[in-house]
């Protein structure tokens, strides 16, 4: 096992709707992954920091998605939930190959916790 | 040195003139009011609209507690006063308090009165007064009583149009020839009855009652010509007598009323009256303008600033149901050196009279088109020479002087001293002075600062109009409501530049009218994807990333993120194979929990997402659908066992319940819609709180719409009855579909009606035959593309697959490698 987390492979850029999203499963819990209007793609936990609603449930507009069970909205290149309500969700950094290949990095750190 | 001012009554007039006194001197008196009525002062005007359910105790309150406490007055609720002791100075209640006065205002209104007809004491029997009166109505409506209205006056045809909001079968017995007689001619009259007839309202002329009937309660009426008209409520709105009792036993010089002068002040320079129960001149009033006329007098009085007395002038008549437009002032009477000048448009309803003597208008009645009825009273008020504008005076004020004015010139053309406000006696010049000086921009800042349109709110058309002319572009009597920050339009605006321009997609929306974000948001994604739906069925394909979560996989997201899943159960009717396969879909999911919802059918709840398209394969399997418990469309139709097994079912009321459920199911509708049909009046399926209810009577079907339980609860209101169960479900289909095309997105139906109003809704789907069918017929063409059933797509077609299982599983080993 290295410090560094690594690039893992989370499937295609096809297989997100625009304007939606999708969830894959993780040692870390399920992270959700956003495909925008304009092809940009995004991955946060997916737990609101509200009271946990699953973000991957929400409707996606602009850089932004809303939360299906309360309404917050949250920006989703940095996690920050917008508006007069306050909160950060963790986010991913997340890669699109020239070909349309996705590939996330999940932090090191959090991994060893999470396989300790 | 502040003076004990002791009020009896705490009716509108007394409570005006307490606003004048503490504006003119605010620590001259310390004030203590005795009220017979339980409650603070409101405005009793608007009993109409509580008791139709338009509006609530709450909206017609003028001074709430609050207002007492500030202006330190006491107020001593539910204390009838029983004696003046005009040498002690004091006033004592039924109650037993004693107040000592050292100027006192005697406010006691009038009293109802009771013809003393046999029967008249009978429980059942009420008068119109008070707000008890109409609680006392409204809960007679609740068993569903049929209700008699004597009297076809101004109070008893707002008591029997109420009644009739509230869904009781009513009979107005009126004893002259024709309704509203004092204020109306026979030809306005008929008019009026017409539109009452049409609205279910029955209206008997020349019925002379001669007994009510009954033995514990009322049971009847029965006229002197011997027809019995049976009833379990007796409304008597007959007239009022100026409540003087009081007055004349403390020696006051009493008439029909209690005498005063024109300062308002009794044969006892320390006592003042004024309101419903005073005579003047000879006069007893029972309309409000006159009264707070009278209010601003007796204020400067007391506030030792006395000024020019009260003089009489004419007040215009105004019927307030919900669309009858009427208008009279003035004497009409004919006699054989006036003149009368009249129009008629029959095809609208309209019908105009002036009646004129010496080239002055004396009285003018207007009906079905009321707009220039202020411009006409001031004619009349001021004696205006008409022999001009003989010609075209008929044709109202934008026909003077060359060619037509729009209503905006008209109201700009008005002299400062044009009455606007009837009820608070409030003209033109007093209006736009306040808007400038005080920086005025909205109706409500008028209404608080001038009491224009605060009333009755009759004129608060005018009041706009004016508000126009004055702001210029700075007014907009619309301003509307932004559907959302990505616009700056309002919902009506999109519905309708999406028709007119033909816009076909989101992207086609956001383009041409100008959204200001890239790609909407989660407020107005969701309203434009059902505006096109609803107008482009057939083309517009649906956008499902415009919908809500629950929509878009068609399960209600539960706060853990697992889902639930409520089939169909038409009618509510079930069976023993449906109840195996949920039973056997439960056992199989390890499903948590099981429930009967509140709309007769079956909610599982906590399924795992990834488990949704295997649990409605089965459920599809066992021949269910989905029951759109997540949808703005059609939720439950809920219905009761009717004449399949009920001993008083008078219809198949279960039958027409499933056959609405299976022919609408699938429509979306700006919000959900919640049906249901009850077999009797008895009401089991709780018809009456429902977006659409149908209630069967013998006779055919009542339909109901408008009802809500939820955040607000109201009980429906009565489109029109049909014969027919095919008639009901043309009915109720077109109703939908005009709703599908009118109604801004997440507004039900309760809310479409407030907006839009009865008589548009009445005139396209109850009134006119080829209308109703025009949209009856779009409602079947469009449910061809809607009748799909969402779980089949899923469960066996693949439909949004992507939605069920991750995309990815990322182990520890390709994590951490
Ligand atoms: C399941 C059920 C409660 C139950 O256990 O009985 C229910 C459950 C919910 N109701 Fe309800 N309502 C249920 C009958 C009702 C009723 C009773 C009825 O329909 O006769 C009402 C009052 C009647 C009415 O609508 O006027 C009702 C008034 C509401 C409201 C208030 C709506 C309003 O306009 O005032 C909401 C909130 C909303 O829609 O915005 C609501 C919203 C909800 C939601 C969808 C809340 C949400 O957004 O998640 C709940 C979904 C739970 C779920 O996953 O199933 N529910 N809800 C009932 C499902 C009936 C069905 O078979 O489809
Ligand atoms: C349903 C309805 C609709 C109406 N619509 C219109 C309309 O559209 N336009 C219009 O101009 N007018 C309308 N009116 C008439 C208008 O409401 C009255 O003219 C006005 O309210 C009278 O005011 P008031 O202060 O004289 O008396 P009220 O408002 O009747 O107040 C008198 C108060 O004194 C109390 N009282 C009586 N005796 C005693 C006592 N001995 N001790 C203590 N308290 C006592 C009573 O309980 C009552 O609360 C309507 C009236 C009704 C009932
Ligand atoms: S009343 Fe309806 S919305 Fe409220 S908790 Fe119960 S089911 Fe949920
Ligand atoms: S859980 Fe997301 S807004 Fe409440």
């Amino acid at each position: 096992m290295t410090m560094q987390g690594a690039w893992a492979a989370i499937g295609r850029l096809d297989d997100i709707p625009r304007r939606g999203a999708r969830c894959v499963t993780s040692p870390l819990g399920r992270i959700a992954v956003f495909r925008t209007m304009d092809d940009k793609v995004f991955a946060t936990e997916d737990r609101c920091p509200h009271k946990g609603g699953p973000l991957s449930q929400g409707i996606v507009h602009g850089g932004s998605v809303t939360c299906p069970l309360h309404s917050q909205v949250i920006a989703l290149d940095t996690g920050l939930v917008q508006g007069p309500d306050e909160g950060r969700v963790r986010t991913f950094p997340v890669r699109v190959g020239a070909d349309g290949a996705l590939e996330i990095l999940l932090e090191a750190e959090a991994f060893r916790e999470a396989a300790e | 040195m502040t003076q004990k001012l002791v009020v009896v009554g705490n009716g509108m007039a007394p409570g005006r003139m307490l606003e004048h006194l503490f504006e003119l001197a605010p620590d001259a008196f310390e004030v203590t009011i005795f009220n017979a009525e339980p409650r603070v002062n409101y405005d009793r005007i608007m009993l109409s609209p509580v008791l139709s359910g338009e509006k609530s105790f709450e909206d017609i309150v003028i001074h709430g507690d609050g207002w007492y406490v500030s202006h330190g007055v006491t107020l001593h609720k539910g204390h009838r006063v029983v004696a003046i002791d005009r040498a002690a100075k004091t006033v004592t209640s039924d109650k037993g308090i004693t107040a000592p006065y050292d100027h006192l205002v005697i406010a006691t209104g009038s009293t109802p009165f009771i013809p003393p007809v046999p029967g008249h004491t009978l429980p059942g029997v009420l008068a119109y007064r008070d707000l008890d009166d109409v609680d006392a109505m409204i809960l007679a409506a609740q068993s569903r009583a049929k209700a008699v209205v004597i009297g076809g006056g101004l109070l008893g045809l707002e008591a029997a149009a109420g009644l009739r909001a509230q869904g009781l079968e009513v009979t107005v017995l009126h004893l002259m020839p024709t309704l509203m007689e004092r204020q109306l001619d026979p030809a306005a009259g008929f008019l009026l009855q017409r539109a009452l007839e049409k609205r279910g309202i029955e209206v008997i002329c020349n019925a002379n009652t001669e007994e009510v009937l009954g033995t514990t309660h009322v049971e009847g009426v029965k006229l002197k010509d011997g027809r019995v008209i049976p009833a379990s409520l007796v409304v008597m709105a007959v007239g009022i007598r100026p409540s003087a009792g009081l007055a004349k036993d403390a020696g006051l010089a009493v008439g029909r009323g209690i005498h005063v002068d024109d300062q308002l002040v009794t044969s006892d320079e320390s006592i003042s009256a004024l309101g419903e129960c005073v005579e003047l001149d000879g006069r007893v009033y029972g309309l409000v303008a006159p009264l707070y006329q009278m209010a601003e007098v007796a204020a400067r009085r007391l506030a030792g600033q006395p000024a020019e007395g009260f003089r009489h002038s004419d007040t215009p008549t105004k019927l307030k149901v919900t669309g009858i437009n009427l208008y009279s002032v003035g004497d009409f009477a004919d006699a054989p050196d006036r003149e009368e000048i009249v129009l008629r448009d029959a095809s609208a309803g309209v019908y105009k009279r002036l009646v004129v003597k010496d080239n002055r208008i004396l009285g003018a009645v207007l009906y079905g088109e009321t707009a220039d009825g202020g411009w006409f009273g001031d004619l009349l008020k001021k004696g205006t020479d008409i022999a001009e504008m003989r010609d075209t005076l008929i044709f109202g004020q934008s026909y003077q002087g060359g060619s037509p004015l729009d209503p905006m010139a008209a109201v700009a053309a008005l002299g400062d001293d044009a009455e606007i406000c009837g009820c608070n006696g409030v003209c033109k010049g007093k209006i736009t002075s306040t808007i400038t000086t005080k920086g005025l921009t909205t109706l409500d800042d008028v209404r608080a600062h001038t009491k224009a349109s605060a009333s009755c709110g009759s004129c608060t058309g005018l009041v706009e109009q004016l508000m126009s002319v004055t702001l210029g572009s700075a007014f907009n009597p619309n301003a509307v409501k932004p559907m959302c920050g990505c616009t700056t339009l309002g919902h009506g605006d999109v519905r309708r530049l999406i028709k007119a321009k033909g816009l076909k997609s989101i992207p086609a929306v956001m383009q041409e009218l100008e959204w200001t974000t890239s790609c909407g948001c989660a407020k107005c994604r969701p309203a434009l994807n059902y505006y096109l739906l609803a107008d482009w069925p057939g083309e517009y394909q649906d956008d499902k990333q415009s919908r809500f979560i629950n929509e878009r996989v068609h399960a209600n997201i539960q706060k853990d993120g697992t889902y639930s899943v409520v089939p169909r159960m038409w009618g509510g009717m079930t069976s023993s194979a449906e109840l195996r396969a949920i039973a056997d879909v439960v056992d199989k999911f390890a499903i948590p929990a099981v429930k009967c919802t509140g709309g007769q059918r079956i909610d599982m709840l906590g399924v795992k997402k990834e488990d949704l398209p295997a649990v409605w394969a089965d459920l599809n399997a066992a021949g269910m659908v989905s029951g759109a418990a997540y949808a703005k469309g059609l939720r439950t139709v809920k219905t009761c066992v009717g004449t399949d097994w009920c001993r008083f079912g008078t219809q198949d009321s279960t039958g027409l319940g499933i056959r609405l459920e299976k022919f609408m199911w699938g429509s979306w509708t700006p919000a959900k819609l919640k049906m249901a049909v009850s077999g009797c009046p008895r009401n089991c399926a709780e018809a009456t709180c429902k977006d659409i209810g149908v209630i069967c009577v013998d006779s055919g079907y009542d339909i109901h719409f408008a009802g809500a339980a939820g955040l607000d609860i109201h009980g429906t209101q009565v489109l029109c009855h049909v014969d027919t169960e095919d008639e009901a479900v043309v009915v109720i289909a077109a109703l939908t579909q005009l709703y599908r095309e009118q109604g801004h997105y997440l507004e039900r139906i309760y809310k479409w009606l407030k907006r839009v109003g009865m008589d548009s809704i009445r005139a396209a789907v109850v009134d006119d035959l080829e209308k109703r069918q025009a949209y009856f017929e779009r409602f079947v063409f469009s449910q061809q593309f809607a009748q799909v059933d969402p779980w089949a797509e899923r469960a066996s077609k693949g439909v949004a697959s992507h939605e069920f299982k991750p995309m990815a599983e990322i182990g520890f080993r390709e994590a951490a490698e």
